[in-house]
């Protein structure tokens, strides 16, 4: 059996970090986010990458991290309005961000992972997203090109995973997780619980291991919430 | 009296029919879901991938991997499933979903919606929302009906970027309720909140609509014509 699972994230990392990569990843704002490998890719200094991903984290939490180190170059993401740092390194143009809205961003990752180049959609057509794209016309509406995204590393978290790279996602952790798994050339999963072979339904896994070639058991599951909301009960 | 957040909130929940998927944007329209007729069976969409919204949690019931769109913490029902945000977004792409609310910053005349920039402030990004007014079926805008500095919101053209061109079917503000039967035709006036006045509105009203409102003497065309 080809081995998966590896010891750590720095092991799991090893010989697939180079300055200047794409890097896709799971999670939607703090929920679902790969955080035991952020924090491996925050130590192993690889710099100047493209980060592709929902949202960018918190100032200290997230893909905050690799932002407060600088090690982030480029963000493709939908919305980015939650990080203090993000804005001034954006600012002062020490960070570029490509807009891609939140629908469009999942199907170019969910494209790229299916082979597919582009696709025509018609969010965003008539807005600035559209400008310089090309568009066309099916059945009288207008629908602009947007190209599937394949990344060099895609990080995910996942809740169970078994050693064949098998992957169930818990609730609404599951996001973007599944199309980040797929784009990446290489994909590295965390998994909250690492479990035996067999022991996941098969009817049950949202991606299969085909798409995930290195496995770690999460280290880091604090699982931070952004807002907090409590429901306000009657007297 | 102007309405307010809640009332505007409660007028746009009457716009909700039986068998309804529903999302609602982050801030006010988030506040549809607490005037929901009762016996009315509607269903609340998040885009991060969550159908069939409940309450927020309890204290011991928050679970770190249950939010809705706004981040906020949030229960399941009975009905709720998960999905993808790819599968999501197929939802609401693919005309699946009956309904959104949303704020703006500005609408015009033609249904342009402007809502996620504002040219040499931070931008934050258009999240979802370019996404959900190109494919939900119907479009109610809840705002202010004039700007922090007392310019009207609802103008002849959107001076702000887009998020979408002729997307808006009904607006919602403090003051008023304007809307148009299909996407083709201009706007109409068709609510005052208790004690604003037709005169009131138009002063306070950039772009072109007609007057519809019930006990007054004939339509009028206030401003200009809306162009279709």
């Amino acid at each position: 059996m080809v081995q998966k699972v590896y010891p750590d994230a720095a092991a799991a990392l090893d010989g697939l970090l180079r300055d200047g990569m794409t890097v896709a990843a799971g999670g939607f704002g703090l929920c679902g986010i790969p955080e035991t490998l952020i924090d491996a890719l925050v130590a192993s200094g690889v710099g100047g990458m493209t980060a592709v991903s929902n949202n960018a984290g918190v100032d200290d939490f997230g893909l905050g991290k690799l932002l407060r180190t600088r090690q982030i170059r480029k963000m493709v993401s939908s919305y980015v309005g939650e990080n203090k740092e993000f804005e001034r390194q954006y600012l002062s143009g020490e960070l570029e961000i490509e807009f891609s809205p939140q629908g469009t961003l999942a199907e170019r990752m969910r494209a790229g992972g299916a082979g597919i180049p582009g696709f025509y959609t018609r969010t965003g057509v008539g807005t600035l997203i559209a400008e310089g794209k090309e568009t066309r016309d099916f059945d009288g509406e207008t629908y602009v090109l947007e190209r599937g995204i394949v990344a060099d590393l895609a990080i995910v978290k996942a809740w169970k995973g078994d050693p064949y790279g098998n992957l169930v996602f818990r609730k609404s952790a599951r996001n973007f997780n599944p199309m980040a798994a797929t784009c990446g050339r290489v994909t590295v999963a965390e998994v909250e619980h690492l479990v035996g072979p067999g022991e996941l339904e098969p009817d049950q896994i949202h991606t299969p291991g085909v798409f995930v070639q290195r496995l770690i058991l999460a280290t880091a599951n604090e699982k931070r919430i952004e807002q907090r909301t409590i429901r306000q009960e009657a007297a | 009296m102007p309405w307010t957040r809640d009332e505007m909130a409660a007028r746009a929940a009457r716009e909700l029919q039986d068998g309804f998927y529903v999302n609602l944007g982050i801030g006010i329209p988030t506040l549809v879901a607490n005037h929901i007729a009762p016996g009315l069976d509607v269903t609340l969409q998040s885009e991060n991938g969550m159908l069939g919204l409940g309450p927020f949690p309890r204290e011991g019931e928050v679970d770190a991997d249950v939010i809705n769109a706004g981040k906020q913490t949030i229960t399941e029902l009975d009905r709720t499933s998960y999905v993808s945000s790819a599968d999501s977004f197929g939802m609401i792409r693919g005309g699946h979903i009956q309904l959104s609310v949303l704020g703006a910053m500005e609408v015009a005349q033609n249904g342009d919606l402007a809502n996620w920039m504002v040219p040499g402030k931070m931008v934050k990004g258009p999240g979802g929302a370019m996404d959900l007014v190109a494919g939900v079926g119907r479009i109610i805008v809840l705002m202010d009906h004039v700007d922090k500095a007392g310019a009207p919101k609802f103008r002849k053209a959107c001076s702000l970027p887009l998020t979408g061109a002729n997307v808006v079917d009904m607006i919602v503000t403090n003051l008023a309720v304007f809307r148009r039967p299909d996407r083709r035709s201009g706007f109409e006036l068709v609510e005052l909140a208790p004690g604003v006045n037709a005169a009131e509105v138009r002063a306070k009203t950039e772009a072109g609509y007609v007057e519809m409102i019930p006990g007054s003497v004939a339509p009028q065309l206030s401003a200009s014509t809306p162009s279709s």
